[in-house]
């Protein structure tokens, strides 16, 4: 089995509201596809993105599997550069290392 | 979202300096069998009544599906059950004073997962009807303890000393708490076994208080009471 893999980049995700993004992220992870988004999600976009994913496991949708590089400290600690971020079906992704500058993942088809 | 984080250190800005609540509500958060209602069990025998429990725990994930919230906890650092002649209160140069008395509420919230497979629930021995039952229970438990959040003054992220840290349910939760400007002590948890490594957590979150325990065993609790008491006066 195949598996699609979707690079979105800054720009396309800083032209989608919160909500679209998330919907748009989610639908492609249910698709069966991995989702990586340049830029990432901020923390609270990702903690909506639990929640929304949480109202639609079932059976055949167990959940995501999801990891970023945690956000940077901009200038005086007053702004948060939020850096990539990989979401994927939980049934095909698991992360089997992450570090503060690593990600290392496993996609197996089903 | 940005705005809304913005918000929301406004409005906990202009509630503190104006309407300055007696009690604060602390969250103990954490991935699921981290041991949060351990802990929330373990504050409740020291504090209020030896016979209380807040929850059960068990080694079946998502053990607690729903929040629940003790109200009045007086969290006293001079009580008997408290006595150390190694305490660290207030002995440590340049650190916040820890107050001796603090009354809090404390709220054992379900574990933060993003992914609940029933067949994990299955593995553990339940009926396949059983396991839907409480994957669909444990969802429900996510989104609640979501919710809270926002009705959190500060939260203990509990975490296992035997996994590695760096899981993307901890990143979020401590992102969420900074953004919010809530106060987070991270409780490195299960240091009473064989493989315990809360030096990994203390290096992957440098910016917060990490105390290593063993909430089953009451292994260095004081010094988890009195960071609370520091942060969360």
């Amino acid at each position: 089995m195949e598996i699609k893999m979707d690079m979105i980049s800054e720009d396309k995700i800083n032209s989608m509201g919160s909500m679209e993004k998330l919907r748009f992220v989610l639908d492609g992870v249910k698709s069966g596809n991995i989702v990586v988004l340049e830029g990432g999600l901020t923390p609270e976009e990702q903690m909506k993105l639990i929640e929304l994913t949480m109202t639609e496991v079932n059976e055949d949708f167990p959940g995501i599997e999801m990891s970023g590089y945690p956000a940077k400290r901009g200038f005086l600690n007053l702004r948060r550069k939020t850096r990539l971020t990989v979401i994927g079906p939980a049934k095909v992704m698991r992360t089997i290392k992450k570090e503060k500058d690593l990600i290392s993942a496993m996609i197996s088809a089903i | 979202m940005k705005a809304k984080g913005r918000k929301g250190i406004l409005s906990r800005l202009i509630k503190a300096l104006f309407f300055r609540k007696r009690t604060a509500k602390i969250g103990i958060y954490g991935p699921p069998n981290a041991g949060k209602t351990t802990l929330a069990n373990r504050i409740i025998h020291t504090f209020v009544d030896e016979n209380e429990d807040m929850g059960v725990s068990t080694e079946v994930p998502h053990e607690t599906r729903r929040a629940v919230r003790r109200s009045g906890i007086i969290i006293d650092l001079k009580s008997k059950s408290m006595q150390n002649p190694n305490s660290i209160l207030d002995s440590k140069p340049g650190r916040r004073k820890a107050k001796a008395k603090l009354k809090l509420d404390v709220v054992d919230t379900p574990g933060l997962a993003t992914k609940i497979d029933f067949h994990e629930f299955m593995a553990y021995g339940l009926e396949e009807e059983e396991a839907k039952r409480r994957a669909k229970e444990a969802t429900e438990g996510v989104i609640e303890a979501i919710k809270w959040l926002d009705d959190i003054d500060g939260i203990v992220l509990l975490m296992d000393s035997t996994k590695d840290p760096y899981t993307q349910t901890n990143i979020v939760i401590i992102g969420n708490m900074e953004a919010r400007g809530t106060p987070v002590i991270i409780a490195a948890n299960k240091v009473d076994l064989a493989d315990a490594a809360p030096q990994r957590i203390i290096n992957a979150f440098p910016q917060h208080p990490v105390i290593p325990i063993s909430a089953l065993k009451g292994e260095n609790m004081e010094e988890l009471y009195e960071e609370m008491a520091r942060r969360f006066r």
